[in-house]
């Protein structure tokens, strides 16, 4: 394991830009997809291909919150949204972009 | 790539991973790759009966194919065994090649080639982890399984993998009757070189068959090893492989599920495809890598992997209270028991294994596996455990006084 690739854990902040961590891939799954780190080895599922949709376009977007509006996320979804990007920036899965 | 397994109508949409594992995933999770079936010990529970080379096994060129086609699909690392994979000439450069092309290597050996330049250059590269096998927290209870001196050899590359300041190497312990009372010492051995421990479960695969009734432990030993587990279990992996232990109340960290032909498989030294590691035999064979379409064909479009990718419904263990929690148990171990796959576990925590073995047919013969490279002539150092006397490593070491406390 590289430990150059491992910075600290970040707080989610859905006002700001982000985008799948660069040493990250999605595997494509009928469920979702899969979701390694290739830095720290870490493993990890996405349940549902709306949220496929906003980690692949995260970087598109000015936020992640304008990202879950032009996946078609709905305001009483996007909590569990919010909390499931919060979770994936935990885990170094995704990360803030320098805008 | 866009997902391509097709979307079966009775596959659920959300809900729990477990539940969309048993239909399947577009690529395995992590598969294993048994790269030669050449050993240079003979293992009494060897789970693939390896020991002599196959002629037909992968050339290197075969081997990086293979590869390419894991990176194409995604596969983000692989289980490399065997066999011994070191004594493949061309393992070290197949590592860098996986490494190279986006495959990271958790590789598991007896230590034979770890010396001081090897351990120095694995700690060098990123992407690769490694297990040492150990049987026993002592050479007393290991040596009876893997044969004399593997313990002294597998400590001696631990020895070799600290000292070069290897990150994260593991020792990897099948647990069985004689060593199920060792869980704490090797904890304490595994700390002592930094390493971390990984127990899996025994299965009657392949030599395993042949001493299962010996060696796969007690009822009591595996209450013992539950609480071990919950006690101790964020420290230890277990390649999740003791869910059948589940039933006995709470759930073990991990996925709850035989993940055979559904997110994993076996890919053995000649190339064939099978539903698990411990699934050796021709009723599990899915295709081999150098069919048409190569392992993709065969692990999106088999038929043998097709029927594995549905829920049990049927079956004595769909109406037993704690299915959801053990969910049958393991394939393996009820095909070579002679158990039918819808039925209990032969280690069934609830008993249920125990009186289907009792009720088996007094004629009935176990399926055995047809392909066996178990060494044919004497093995130095061979595991005296079924009684085969042990060849001396050198004629000295048979000293008159050998045994004798001098002291």
């Amino acid at each position: 394991m590289s430990p150059a690739a491992a910075p600290p854990a970040v707080e989610f902040d859905a006002s700001a830009p982000w985008q799948k961590a660069r040493s990250v891939a999605l595997r494509p799954e009928p469920f979702g997809a899969l979701v390694y780190h290739f830095g720290n080895r870490k493993l990890s599922f996405l349940k549902s291909r709306t949220l496929v949709a906003v980690v692949e376009s995260l970087a598109d977007h000015p936020t992640a919150t304008a990202t879950l509006v032009a996946c078609g996320v709905t305001e009483a979804q996007r909590p569990a949204y919010v909390k499931a990007l919060a979770d994936l920036a935990r885990s170094q899965m995704i990360e803030r972009r320098t805008a | 790539m866009t997902a391509v397994l097709p979307a079966r109508s009775d596959r659920p949409v959300g809900g729990r991973l477990v539940d969309q594992f048993e239909y399947g995933l577009d690529a395995p999770i992590c598969l294993t790759w048994e790269l030669t079936y050449a050993c240079n010990l003979a293992c009494v529970h060897c789970l693939s009966s390896s020991g002599r080379r196959d002629p037909r096994e992968l050339s290197t060129a075969e081997a990086e194919a293979v590869i390419d086609e894991l990176q194409r699909m995604q596969v983000f690392y692989v289980n490399v065994g065997g066999g011994e994979p070191t004594v493949r000439p061309d393992f070290w450069h197949l590592l860098d090649y996986a490494i190279g092309h986006d495959v990271g290597v958790k590789f598991s050996t007896n230590g034979i080639k770890l010396d001081k330049a090897r351990a120095q250059q694995l700690a060098r590269t990123d992407y690769v982890d490694v297990q040492i096998s150990l049987d026993g927290a002592t050479a007393e209870v290991n040596d009876a399984v893997r044969g004399t001196g593997s313990f002294a050899t597998a400590t001696r590359a631990l020895e070799n993998l600290a000292e070069a300041g290897m990150k994260d190497f593991k020792v990897s312990v099948v647990v069985t009757r004689e060593n199920a009372g060792q869980l704490d010492d090797f904890k304490a051995l595994t700390d002592r070189y930094g390493a971390q421990l990984r127990i899996t479960r025994f299965r009657p695969s392949g030599r395993g068959a042949d001493v299962w009734d010996r060696l796969h432990p007690t009822q009591a030993q595996q209450r013992e090893l539950y609480a071990w587990l919950l006690a101790n279990g964020d420290q230890v992996l277990t390649g999740d492989s003791f869910f059948h232990l589940s039933a006995l109340g709470e759930s073990l960290p991990g996925l709850n599920l035989c993940g055979a032909g559904r997110v994993v498989c076996l890919i053995d030294p000649v190339g064939d495809v099978y539903a698990c590691p411990f699934a050796i035999h021709e009723n599990f064979l899915a295709g081999n890598v150098r069919d048409e379409g190569g392992f993709q064909r065969v692990w999106q479009s088999s038929e043998l992997f097709a029927d594995l990718r549905n829920p049990q419904t049927g079956g004595a263990c769909t109406k037993c209270a704690h299915f959801d929690a053990c969910r049958g148990g393991c394939m393996a171990a009820k095909f070579f028991t002679g158990l039918p796959l819808d039925g209990p576990d032969p280690e069934c925590v609830q008993g249920y294994g125990e009186t289907a073995l009792a009720a088996r047919d007094l004629d009935l013969v176990t399926p055995r596996s047809s392909v066996d490279h178990s060494h044919k002539g004497p093995v130095r150092g061979q595991p005296t455990l079924l009684g085969i006397p042990s060849i001396p490593s050198k004629i000295c070491d048979e000293s008159p006084l050998a045994g004798l406390d001098l002291r």
